[in-house]
């Protein structure tokens, strides 16, 4: 980002002061300035309005995802002064957003550093939200000049990225790591910045795996248009061609790696992804070929071929959530996958040539 | 209802000796796999850790290792294909890969 603060003069509105941070006039979360030795800052309202829930009802869905953000630097809530709090976040707005509408009531400061849009966690596994960032973000404000103390808070989640004994080492400021959770900030501002064991705890609740199924379900359906587009052609030549009872079973083992596997994810017996997702693929295909009666000799090749590749699929949709959730390990996900993915390889192919044989040569 | 991922693979490790009881890494754990016992870190569930890295970061001493990395499929495959280092690059696909609820 360039934040060139030229004071340029072509409207009326000639500023004397320099902005600490670029917004858009036209922003309805920016409710007012403050003046500080250092330059303008932006007060940021505490309330979300229309706009931002559709906004966040799209970034959900994967629109406009990687470009919803704001400029990074110095922001304030409340009419804060030399002494209170200053807090770090992102420049990713859905989290931005989700910070400032728990500060009703409160005055501080929040320092936004640019992750490229990037949420906490992501930015912090990316080291864009950095030890390197957070000091070059101090001193570009001049942070120590506006605020008499030396502490910032930061969310815990940003941990992994940020050295903390550094950053003290490099700036003065002492850093409190904060709850990960935007929801208990009041709560730990309010109590001396103390963080109950709660607070401090990832959890990945129903609603936490409901809200992030949308993005894999619509990513595995664009996917998918290569598949009907290949059957499509198959048809063409086929002599038992595919039809509405095959487009449901495959939706349907679709649905079951992207959303039900993840939102049932716990409830699902054993440890690994692959596994619980091809449990429930199973489930589904076994179900749905028998209602169609396929477990007959005439459809033999067709029931097993399905039961190879669907619960397959399944499974390695499923494991894909393993990004999505908030406690899988690198070394976990690495011995998963090595089991994972041989057999699925082997089954989907087996079970790709047994549909393809019985469609074109039935 | 709690979730356990795989059991006995996690990189965690901890020097006592080096320790010198600052609790930091209790402070950053997001799955509190330490506790302070005696002006000494504990690892007090191991496999709870998901190698995040952020205990190893913060820690003064540098009395903790951890292989960290991201615990996602669609990042080592990725890695796989591309010959990089998985990583949980959320420009790839436009998939912003992590949980965006849980976030501060």
């Amino acid at each position: 980002m360039s934040d060139e603060r030229s004071c340029c003069c072509s409207s009326n509105d000639c500023c004397v002061e320099k902005s600490l941070t670029v917004y858009d006039k036209k922003d309805k979360w920016v409710v007012d300035e403050i003046h500080t030795s250092k330059g303008t800052v932006l007060v940021v309202s505490t309330n979300l309005d229309m706009k931002d829930f559709f906004e966040a009802w799209k970034v959900r869905w994967g629109i406009g995802r990687m470009d919803y953000k704001i400029s990074p630097g110095l922001y304030a809530v409340g009419n804060p002064d030399q002494t209170s709090p200053v807090l770090v976040s992102v420049n990713y707005k859905l989290t931005f957003n989700a910070l400032r509408k728990e500060l009703a009531g409160l005055d501080c400061w929040i320092l936004v550093l640019d992750t490229k849009g990037i949420n906490v966690w992501c930015a912090a596994g990316k080291g864009t939200f950095g030890t390197n960032e957070l000091v070059h973000r101090i001193l570009k404000t001049e942070l120590s000049e506006i605020v008499s103390h030396k502490k910032l808070v930061l969310p815990q989640l940003g941990a992994p990225g940020v050295s903390a004994h550094e950053v003290t080492k490099q700036t003065g400021f002492s850093i409190v790591y904060g709850p990960v959770r935007a929801k208990d900030i009041k709560a730990f501002l309010t109590s001396d910045f103390k963080a109950t064991e709660d607070m401090r705890t990832v959890k990945f609740t129903l609603w936490d795996r409901l809200v992030l199924t949308p993005i894999d379900l619509v990513a595995a359906i664009k996917k998918s248009l290569i598949v009907f587009g290949i059957l499509f052609i198959v048809n063409l030549f086929a002599a038992k061609p595919f039809g509405l009872a095959d487009f449901i079973i495959y939706t349907g083992t679709v649905v079951t790696g992207t959303v039900i596997t993840p939102v049932l994810l716990p409830y699902i017996p054993g440890r690994a992804f692959a596994w619980k997702g091809w449990l429930f693929g199973l489930l589904w295909t076994a179900g749905s070929v028998w209602l169609n009666g396929w477990f007959t000799s005439e459809f033999l090749l067709v029931a097993i071929g399905y039961l190879l590749v669907l619960p397959s699929l399944s499974a390695f949709l499923s494991m894909n959530f393993t990004g999505s959730s908030t406690y899988t390990s690198y070394s976990g996900v690495i011995k998963e996958m090595k089991t994972a993915i041989p057999l699925i390889a082997l089954s989907s192919i087996t079970g790709i040539l047994l549909v393809l044989i019985n469609s074109l040569l039935a | 209802m709690d979730h356990k991922y795989l059991k006995n693979v996690t990189t965690l490790n901890l020097s006592v000796e080096k320790c010198i009881g600052c609790g930091r890494c209790v402070e950053v754990c997001p799955h509190r796999v330490f506790i302070l016992n005696e002006r000494k870190a504990q690892i007090k569930d191991k496999d709870m850790c998901m190698e995040c890295g952020a205990c190893m970061v913060n820690c003064p001493v540098n009395a903790i290792t951890v292989r960290a990395g991201v615990g996602c499929a669609a990042a080592v495959i990725m890695g796989w294909l591309t010959g990089r280092e998985p990583s949980c690059d959320c420009s790839m696909d436009g998939k912003n890969c992590c949980n965006e609820d849980v976030i501060l």
